[in-house]
């Protein structure tokens, strides 16, 4: 007989560098032959201090940095933002406003399920999910473009309103983009939803039950994979969404397989969101017309005296923003994304606390890792689509 | 949430909570809790069936250095059943540790090293209570308002030692020197 061997955990450094950890997560994997016993994330290595530097920052300059916090849904986050400052100033941006701000935060929650389709396939190995998407997100791209100039950090949304109206033509645009768009999520779909390796490893790895959810504080299509229907849009309603009717999917076996499809099926909803926002939104002002909050018009920055100092004021000492402090959340595209806002007077604020939705995902995985396969690990982490601006912050 | 839901937790909170006093900010309803209370308060409002908080869904430290207890931590509660949202405030010092409450919701874990991490109140019962988003051996607590915004440190090339070494920052000097390349002054000369 054969003397018995010692065998001994050992353990590996998943990242920091790492094409599966999606940015820079060191994930610290204890495993017994390939099964990992216990895993710890470590994070912090794209750390940038943004909650330190908003407090250095007036209101206006704020916005930007919300941009690069989850990099791949840029006006969500600048939406939280600004209803944020509005809701400590005591003022709601105009009808057109509130629509177009609708549009875009649904056009950004596409924007980054689509990255999600994409990553998510690359990881396990479905290769072309990655161009397919990629195609669509071009057009997205383009629309952000036409809108503020510049294709991913768009500083659009603005206390008060947005920056400027949509330029002519745009909105036939995103209204051609939308009608086809289903059309695409079939040939994802086809790709995807029966293929028999993607069920392979998606189906029944990573289970969330609803218990489990609620105590790990899952937001978004996390929490809602696990079967509760609980989605900002409709329950606490912010802008015009409460004029809009859309539904919310929920999952039933809170597993990898079903948050995809939650996912699927919310890029489907947001076609409709944006379509009927394009149907109900009215010409009208995209400002705010207390010029106290929002900048003066072009035509009176060229022929009242006034209004030029007031555009200066405006750009480089702010706005008085009143005390008191709010606690704002919004629906971003990886679920809860608040913002906890004092103020003690003056233009820049007190303290800014940013609530990252995958933050509590990201401290799961401590407890979702273990008894999974080493394969598996990347499909958990694809699952909970990960951004490390937003964590680290 | 509506003015008429506000209403209905306050007295709802009110009732259940007679000897914490009920503050209102905008739209939302505050409870100052004493550390040594925050516990029982948590898991009760989790428990119980009219208020049903299922979700921690936020924990931020703040620092107001003028006061006489100048940390404080701000819990925001969700209910996903009921709907509704509630803010609690614990009031502490730098030497007084805040009861985790680890136990209540697992999800407090990273919270409570961030705030430990980033304005350095400290945390009683917390298994692991380690830096999170700072490198290991950060010195100092970030958002204490009397850090600088630019760091106590800066980190630079040491020829002569070969490595990266750390140095205090020198506040005055504002930009670093600029780099000195062979052959570059003839140029500048001309």
């Amino acid at each position: 007989m054969e003397e018995p061997k010692e065998f001994q955990n050992y353990t590996i450094n998943f990242g920091p560098q790492h094409p599966a950890a999606h940015g820079v997560l060191r994930l610290l994997l204890e495993l017994d032959g390939e099964v990992v016993e216990r895993a710890d994330p470590h994070i912090g290595l794209l750390h940038r201090g943004t909650e330190k530097l908003l407090e250095h920052k007036t209101y206006l300059q704020g916005v930007p940095y919300f941009d690069r916090l989850d990099y791949m849904s840029m006006m969500s986050e600048e939406h939280t933002w600004v209803l944020a400052v509005e809701k400590l100033l005591g003022i709601e941006a105009p009808p057109r406003a509130q629509y177009i701000r609708v549009i875009f935060a649904e056009l950004t929650r596409m924007l980054n399920h689509l990255l999600f389709l994409g990553a998510h396939g690359l990881d396990v190995g479905a290769m072309t999910m990655f161009i397919y998407t990629f195609r669509e997100r071009e057009v997205i791209f383009d629309i952000y473009e036409a809108v503020c100039g510049a294709r991913m950090h768009a500083a659009y949304f603005r206390p008060g309103g947005v920056s400027r109206d949509l330029p002519e033509g745009l909105t036939e645009k995103i209204r051609t983009f939308t009608e086809d768009f289903p059309s695409k999520i079939d040939e994802y779909e086809v790709l995807l939803t029966n293929n028999r390796i993607w069920k392979q490893r998606l189906v029944d790895v990573g289970v969330v039950t609803e218990e489990q959810a609620l105590d790990w504080g899952f937001v978004g299509p996390m929490l809602r994979g696990s079967g509760v229907a609980f989605d900002l849009r409709k329950a606490q309603p912010y802008d015009a969404y409460d004029k809009i009717d859309f539904d919310i999917p929920v999952g039933k076996n809170g597993d990898c397989y079903d948050r995809y499809l939650v996912r699927v099926e919310e890029i489907r909803e947001s076609c409709k969101i944006i379509l009927q926002a394009l149907d109900q939104m009215k010409p009208g002002p995209v400002k705010h017309q207390d010029f106290k909050v929002s900048p003066p018009m072009q035509n009176d920055q060229e022929n009242k005296m006034e209004s030029l100092i007031l555009h200066f004021k405006h750009y480089s000492e702010g706005f008085e923003v009143p005390e008191g402090e709010v606690y704002v959340a919004t629906e971003s595209p990886k679920g809860e994304f608040g913002v906890y806002l004092v103020s003690k007077g003056g233009s820049k604020p007190y303290r800014a606390k940013i609530r990252a939705a995958g933050y509590n995902h990201l401290q799961a995985a401590k407890d979702m890792l273990p008894g999974l396969m080493l394969t598996d690990v990347t499909t958990v982490i694809g699952t909970i689509d990960i951004v490390f601006g937003e964590i680290d912050r | 949430m509506t003015p008429e839901k506000l209403e209905n937790l306050a007295t709802f909170v009110a009732e259940k909570f007679p000897n914490i006093p009920v503050e209102r900010e905008i739209e939302a309803i505050v409870l100052r809790v004493e550390p040594e209370q925050l516990i029982e308060t948590m898991t009760q409002l989790r428990d119980d069936a009219d208020l049903n908080f299922t979700m921690m869904i936020d924990l931020a430290g703040v620092h107001y250095p003028n006061r006489e207890k100048p940390l404080e931590v701000v819990y925001q509660l969700l209910s996903v059943k009921k709907n509704h949202r509630i803010r609690i405030k614990v009031s502490t010092t730098e030497d007084v540790p805040v009861p985790s409450i680890i136990k209540v919701w697992k999800c407090a874990d990273w919270w409570e090293r961030e705030a430990y991490d980033l304005l350095g109140i400290r945390f009683s019962g917390h298994p692991d209570l380690r830096r999170l988003l700072n490198e290991y051996d950060f010195d100092g607590h970030p958002l204490r308002k009397d850090f600088p915004l630019a760091g106590r440190i800066e980190m630079k090339y040491d020829e002569k030692l070969g490595r990266v070494v750390r140095v205090p920052l020198d506040t005055n000097k504002t930009k670093s020197e600029p780099f000195k390349r062979p052959g570059r002054e003839a140029y500048v000369q001309n």
